[in-house]
């Protein structure tokens, strides 16, 4: 080795093409040995929020290895577009939410040409006998980089029983409380997405501590985190009027 | 057969102890009069980034630990092959595929603080910290040193970290490791949500360290 003279270009290409096969296969490796186990972590947590969404604080107490055996047991899962026509042939878990998102234009309408694949979460009674739950994914952009979360409607299909909400780059602190129990909870007081017939969705207003109990369509918001809020407004009334179409099919 | 190992003994004497008392300063060092952040304010933007919560933060210190230890090792390992002309990309490397690693076990085996520390993993690689040390010790030691100097340095890290962590969760949150502490009503603490709080809390920090040992910066 020491004759090697070090600083030829043939030693240091080869020793750069040596160091990168080492990193490069030691990387493939890792990645490859834990892909299964972070798929399932993922599995794992948007069952959690389904059903917390739906069922609130007694998911608080259900253990991490129960969760997916609750969800087997009360939820069915279909996939719509935004018609409302069924999609068969396409599990809700392998819709990818985030690709589906960039089929919307700026306005929340879906663009020309194109069709959205919408899941459909149907959580069931505890005997399993009737819906008990609607919960949808929604997808949107908060102040920094995308928004989501899952929205339950009880079976009037107006009324909110809940949210979960989760974010990739929101400030913390303020933006990023959406994911604090806190302020999920102000969505879990009775608020409806419909005006008569009209569809209204859920806002949060600017301005924190304010008292809305009586207003069935706006949510105390944060404070500082203004746009953030208006992403999840945003967020939420684009795709209630997605799921505008299998509501109403579903009412009538 | 005796004379072999009379001279294995002897090569174990020649052999500096992994413990010697130059090795001990190594890791005690860092954890005071030499400490990365406080004296030679290295690795301050996650210390700033990534303190509002303890338990995000411990894995912070454990990711940046084992971070540090490996690619210390190793660079120590390839120092008299690494050509001198690509040594901090070789350096980059090496630290760029630990900090990968990391991530993936992240991901795999505690999502949800991942998910909180999110970016902030991938960012390790520009800790410079890391490639401080790489640079002014791992290059030019053995790698038991350099093994020690990076457990040093790692320890010297999450010795400031830790505490910083503390004071912004108890009074940011009002809670330590998640556990409530002053109890449903307490409104929390903006200031110290933000990396301004954690601003304030290490130059507090500093300054007690500094008054202590009596540091001074050189002009």
């Amino acid at each position: 080795m020491s004759k090697l003279n070090k600083n030829s270009s043939g030693y240091i290409f080869g020793f750069a093409l040596l160091v990168i096969l080492v990193c490069g296969v030691l990387l493939s490796v890792v990645s490859g040995a834990l892909a299964e186990k972070q798929y399932e972590e993922r599995e794992l947590e948007r069952k959690k929020f389904i059903l917390k969404a739906a069922l609130g604080d007694e998911i608080a107490a259900v253990e991490k290895t129960e969760i997916a055996v609750m969800y087997e047991q009360r939820v069915k899962e279909s996939v719509v577009n935004s018609k409302g026509e069924t999609v068969d042939g396409i599990a809700a878990n392998a819709v990818k939410l985030k690709n589906e998102y960039k089929k919307l234009e700026k306005n929340g309408s879906v663009k020309a040409g194109q069709s959205i694949n919408l899941p459909v979460y149907m959580v069931m009674n505890a005997d399993g006998s009737e819906v008990e739950y609607y919960v949808v994914p929604t997808y949107g952009f908060g102040l920094w980089d995308n928004i989501w979360g899952y929205v339950a409607l009880q079976k009037d299909l107006n009324t909110i029983n809940g949210v979960v909400l989760d974010h990739k780059g929101e400030t913390p602190g303020l933006g990023a409380r959406i994911t604090e129990e806190k302020v999920q909870n102000r969505y879990r007081s009775g608020k409806t997405i419909f005006e008569g017939d009209k569809l209204v969705s859920v806002t949060m207003k600017k301005g924190e501590g304010n008292d809305y109990s009586s207003d069935p369509h706006a949510v105390d918001g944060m404070s500082g985190a203004t746009l953030t809020a208006d992403g999840v407004n945003a967020m939420m009334s684009s795709y209630m009027n997605l799921y505008l179409s299998f509501i109403n099919a579903k009412k009538s | 057969m005796s004379t072999e190992t009379q001279a294995v003994e002897a090569e174990v004497k020649e052999r500096e102890p992994l413990f010697s008392k130059k090795n001990r300063k190594l890791i005690s060092n860092p954890l005071d009069a030499d400490n990365p952040i406080t004296v030679q304010v290295l690795g301050v933007c996650s210390a700033l980034a990534v303190t509002v919560k303890l338990i995000p933060t411990l894995y912070m210190c454990i990711s940046v630990l084992f971070v540090l230890i490996c690619s210390n090792v190793a660079i120590s390992l390839l120092r008299n092959v690494i050509p001198g002309r690509i040594r901090i990309i070789v350096q980059l490397l090496v630290v760029a595929s630990l900090v990968a690693v990391v991530d993936q076990v992240l991901q795999a085996y505690a999502y949800d603080v991942s998910k909180q520390l999110s970016v902030f993993v991938g960012l390790i690689i520009t800790n410079c910290i890391i490639m401080g040390r790489l640079e002014a010790f791992a290059l030019a030691n053995k790698p038991g040193p350099a093994f020690l100097d990076g457990l040093g340095n790692g320890l010297g890290y999450a010795v400031i970290l830790i505490p910083v962590a503390f004071f912004r969760e108890l009074f940011g949150s009002g809670s330590l490791f998640g556990f409530n502490i002053f109890g449903e009503n307490y409104p929390g603490n903006g200031v110290m949500m933000s990396p301004v709080g954690a601003c304030i809390v290490l130059g507090l920090l500093i300054w007690f360290q500094r008054s202590r040992n009596g540091y001074t910066e050189e002009a």
